[in-house]
């Protein structure tokens, strides 16, 4: 290749624009290698995702923040300079200069220098406390003062300002401020109404929001004290992050006499072109339509419209959507189209619900028949669908409402995903439409998330679409008339309740006679330890035995729960949280001699942290000796059966809780299943075991028991729903019996009980059938294979200790059993322990 | 791209441990000259690779406790923390680019396992 023929591309700034402009080019100059690019950045670091910056301290590393590795950069032949602004453009030689010297020629400069935080020009931003939010190195700062600040204030209550307060408030402040001048909280996102289930939400969490608030200045000496308001009033804090807008980096521009606005940003058309043919700015340093795009979707737009036009396609920044969804610590908040539209062009659909911190509104055109746009706050989930309502101007059922609150009775409003036109935009990041999803799913098979984002980059960018991507990937499998099967994994044609049946028909108890006889290739982490729950909930032999320790995920493998750091955690059982204190005792000994970190669970049992997997067997060991069993705590099996202590003290109880919890736990002890099982028996209403939020629950009643099925706490709690009522216990157990073996044949690997039910043709409905009323007619089959899992039951741990060569496997170094692992280290922790954060 | 951290032409066998000390089609850890390799035992398939201790996404001794398995015909291992897969072959991360392993030269003699470090 004649590299004198290549035109010379130099991009100014590697922020997430200008990474993702070299991304579309090389794209699009693969075949062709017509551009060289040279790229310079300000930062000491390559590009990285700034929008979920503040995930830096919930415990994502820069690296993880990271756009493309810098090998990305040395691979696709990129000339990258770090720390190394550009300090001159010479338009008349075309030529830049860094701040190092260095000089690169181009023939076409493209400007993605971002921009930087905004600053009032108040009294005393210069003193020790305060800081921006806007870099990795300005979260370095702000986290190092936070150790010794304890009040903390953010300057700014619009989005990126709240974002800054979620951060104040994971690094442990006792008190966060958020003051905003205008009266409302993302004032150009929400309405008055909504920013105040907003601010409820917020405040309910810990943080302090002064709305109109005009800060005169900071006081303090040399350090921040706190902060001085037009009002008279004032505010002690020892840090405050200024989050009050951004300021388009245009200073270079301005430097080479390119045209910039006067309230800042570099002026271009709508090809992004600058007053300079050969000069374009893209991102948060231009102003095209006479406004600055403070978003990233369509800076990545710009980046597209900027590498098509240099590759000489025929296209246009047209004006770009600015409505955006996002989760608040913890609160969803969506805004679209144009949200404070308002009569008399338009119709207002309003909903509040203060007690449960939900506010929605549509506007709704004058005619009734498009919508204009609208705010989420506490509840967006349908976001996405009242976008693309919006975007696509598609007409509106009759009753408006539905669009917000739900069909209220019939059918839910509107068809779903697969009733968009086929030019709605899915992936608005990576500007990819619904038409273009279902071609890559039906004509080139790509129909998983994770080969879809290989072959269009969908949900790669914000995430935000991928619950849509996954809708269109099943209408478009419906829609071809494919039988939908959750089919395990590559090496398995066969879902886990196809494959529990052919196991036990066949009899097979290894894993490798399963894989030779029904599977192919090698496994993987997905099928083995699909396959070792199925063999041990139909056999329940050993899980180490035979082939089977190396198909156990790594915590059923041990025996033991692996936690940071590699070592692990011990939790011997306590069947209904019921425990003697010589038991205790034991606890507390075992725990002192092998320098374990000891915590109260919520299942009501101990568990003891911190131990090196060589000393396992033996803390076991001495727990058997004084009469302790395994907890299976690791396992994807029966954990607790929590209780309340009933009619034995509580002057409340009507039943037994704590004896009939006792007796559960021990019927159903090392039952393995597709998840793990949680329980809990109430002796009275009051509910103190919170069985209404267990996979299996029981509350007592005057008359006997009520049992609930299915619910769960977790990322997506759902309350348990009522099974039967007023059984005895007898008929209870032969009800628990059938719905859990029930639940254990016929669920999907890793669904909870609760997530099985919601997938359930016919639902609670279709449940009660099969269980109370036997309408399948395998009741009693369903009761004896639950009897031979009790009656076959053995403690594992009892086995490994008295087994020498199952024994053997637990050492840190095969060849120097007795070394432990050297790299395991740990922290003091109040009186305690606990494992070295990892880095 | 050949990126495997060691001098192919600058390496010593090392007895590692005996065959029967890994458990078959899995892995276990060895300590070698204060280096923590990981072995794996791939007896479906009639290999065996060598491969460091610690999964790079966050610095954890665990590979060797890994579930081993297969992708394609690429044979891999899972991190039992957070399931990075690392083909076993070139180290490489195959399902978050941007993490590799350094894998070692692996022979079988007599019953014993070496490892070329």
């Amino acid at each position: 290749m004649n590299t004198n023929k290549r035109s010379s591309v130099v991009v100014i700034g590697n922020g997430m624009v200008g990474y993702k402009f070299c991304e579309k080019l090389l794209a699009k100059d693969k075949n062709s290698g017509q551009f060289m690019l040279t790229v310079f950045g300000e930062e000491p670091r390559v590009a990285y995702d700034r929008v979920h910056l503040s995930a830096y301290f919930d415990g994502k590393t820069a690296e993880d923040l990271t756009m493309a590795p810098m090998d990305w950069y040395i691979d696709n032949g990129i000339q990258l300079y770090l720390s190394d602004p550009v300090v001159d453009i010479d338009r008349e030689r075309k030529q830049i200069r860094s701040h190092h010297g260095v000089v690169v020629p181009y023939d076409y400069l493209i400007l993605a220098t971002g921009s930087g935080a905004f600053v009032p020009p108040l009294s005393g931003v210069e003193k020790d406390g305060v800081f921006v939010y806007r870099t990795i190195e300005d979260l370095d700062l702000i986290q190092s003062h936070a150790r010794k600040a304890r009040k903390g204030a953010v300057l700014g209550g619009g989005l990126l300002g709240l974002e800054a307060a979620k951060a104040l408030l994971d690094l442990g402040l006792e008190e966060a401020h958020v003051v905003e001048f205008a009266p409302r909280l993302m004032p150009r996102q929400l309405d008055d109404a909504g920013s105040s289930v907003l601010q409820r939400q917020l405040e309910s969490l810990g943080l302090h929001i002064h709305l109109s608030k005009s800060t005169q200045e900071i006081t303090g000496d040399d350090t921040i004290t706190g902060m001085q308001f037009n009002d008279g009033s004032h505010l002690d804090v020892d840090m405050l992050v200024i989050s009050a807008g951004i300021r388009p980096r245009d200073e270079l521009a301005k430097l080479s006499g390119l045209e910039t606005h006067p309230r800042g940003g570099i002026v271009v058309d709508n090809f992004l072109q600058t007053s300079d043919p050969s000069i374009f700015a893209i991102g948060e340093c231009a102003v095209v339509h006479h406004m600055i795009y403070g978003l990233v979707a369509p800076g990545y737009e710009m980046a597209e419209v900027v590498a098509a036009r240099m590759m000489g396609d025929d296209k246009e920044f047209k004006p770009y959507d600015m409505s955006t969804k996002l989760k608040l610590i913890g609160t969803d908040v969506g805004s679209f189209g144009d949200p404070f539209a308002a009569e008399p062009e338009c119709r207002t659909v309003v909903y509040e619900n203060r007690a449960k911190g939900i506010y929605k509104r549509i506007n709704v055109s004058a005619d009734g028949k498009e919508l204009l746009g609208g705010i989420l706050v506490g509840d967006a989930d349908q976001y996405n669908m009242l976008l693309q309502t919006c975007k696509n101007k598609t007409i509106l059922p009759p009753d408006a409402e539905d669009l917000i609150l739900g069909s209220r009775g019939g059918e839910e409003a509107g068809a779903g995903v697969m009733s968009l036109p086929d030019d709605a935009l899915i992936c608005s990041c990576e500007a990819i439409t619904k038409a273009m999803l279902c071609h890559e799913i039906g004509e080139n098979g790509n129909d998983t998330i994770d080969l879809l984002k290989k072959a269009t980059k969908a949900c790669t960018g914000c995430g935000g679409c991928t619950p849509m991507v996954k809708d269109i990937i099943q209408g478009v499998q419906k829609a071809k008339g494919v039988y939908v099967r959750n089919i395990l994994c590559e090496h398995f044609d066969f879902t886990r309740q196809e494959l529990f049946d052919l196991v036990k028909i066949n009899g097979l108890k290894t894993y490798t006679s399963v894989l030779n006889t029904f599977g192919k290739g090698d496994g993987c982490e997905v099928c083995k330890p699909a396959t070792a729950s199925i063999l041990a909930s139909l056999w329940n032999e050993n899980i180490l035995a035979k082939d089977r320790a190396p198909i156990q995920d790594s915590n059923d493998r041990f025996l033991a729960n692996i936690q940071r750091g590699g070592t692990y955690s011990v939790m011997p059982r306590v069947a209904g949280g019921e425990i003697s204190p010589e038991k205790l005792i034991v606890l507390g000994q075992v725990a002192q001699k092998y320098g374990l970190y000891t915590k109260i669970t919520g299942g009501q049992r101990i568990d003891l942290f911190g131990a090196h997997v060589g000393d396992l067997p033996k803390i076991w060991e001495e727990l058997i000796v004084a009469g302790f069993e395994s907890g299976h705590a690791y396992g994807k099996s029966l954990r607790t059966v929590k209780s309340c202590v009933g009619t034995t003290w509580c002057r409340y109880g009507v039943q037994d809780s704590v004896t009939f919890a006792i007796e559960l736990e021990n019927r159903y002890k090392g039952l393995r299943s597709p998840h793990k099982l949680k329980s809990g028996v109430s002796g009275c209403t009051r509910e103190c075991a919170e069985a209404q939020s267990k996979d299996f629950g029981l509350i007592a009643t005057d008359k006997g028991w009520n049992i609930y099925v299915c619910g769960n706490g977790g990322t997506k709690p759902q309350h348990a729903q009522l099974l039967a009522s007023d059984v005895d216990k007898e008929t209870a157990v032969n009800l628990l019996d059938r719905f859990l073996m029930f639940y254990v044949k016929t669920a999907d690997p890793l669904a909870r009980t609760a997530t099985w039910l919601n997938k359930m043709e016919g639902g609670m409905t279709y449940l009660k059938a099969v269980v109370v009323d036997d309408v399948l007619g395998i009741g009693a089959e369903l009761e004896r294979e639950m009897q031979l899992i009790v009656d076959t039951y053995a403690c594992e741990w009892k086995e490994v200790v008295e087994n020498p060569e199952l024994r053997k496997r637990f050492s840190h170094f095969v060849n120097e059993p007795e070394v432990k692992d050297p790299t395991v280290q740990f922290e003091p922790l109040r009186d305690q322990v606990k494992a070295k954060e990892w880095a | 791209m050949d990126v495997i951290a060691i001098n192919k032409d600058k390496y010593t066998w090392q007895a590692a441990c005996t065959v029967d000390s890994i458990p078959e089609d899995g892995g276990a850890c060895v300590l070698l000259n204060g280096q923590q390799i990981a072995i794996f035992n791939f007896t479906r398939r009639g290999e065996w690779y060598a491969t460091t201790n610690e999964c790079p996404h966050r610095q954890q001794m665990a590979l060797s406790r890994g579930m081993i398995g297969s992708l394609g015909n690429e044979p891999k291992v899972a991190c039992p923390f957070h399931k990075k897969t690392f083909s076993l072959k070139t180290g490489e991360c195959l399902n978050d680019e941007g993490y590799q392993i350094a894998t070692f030269p692996i022979k079988v003699e007599d019953g014993v396992v070496y490892v070329g470090v």
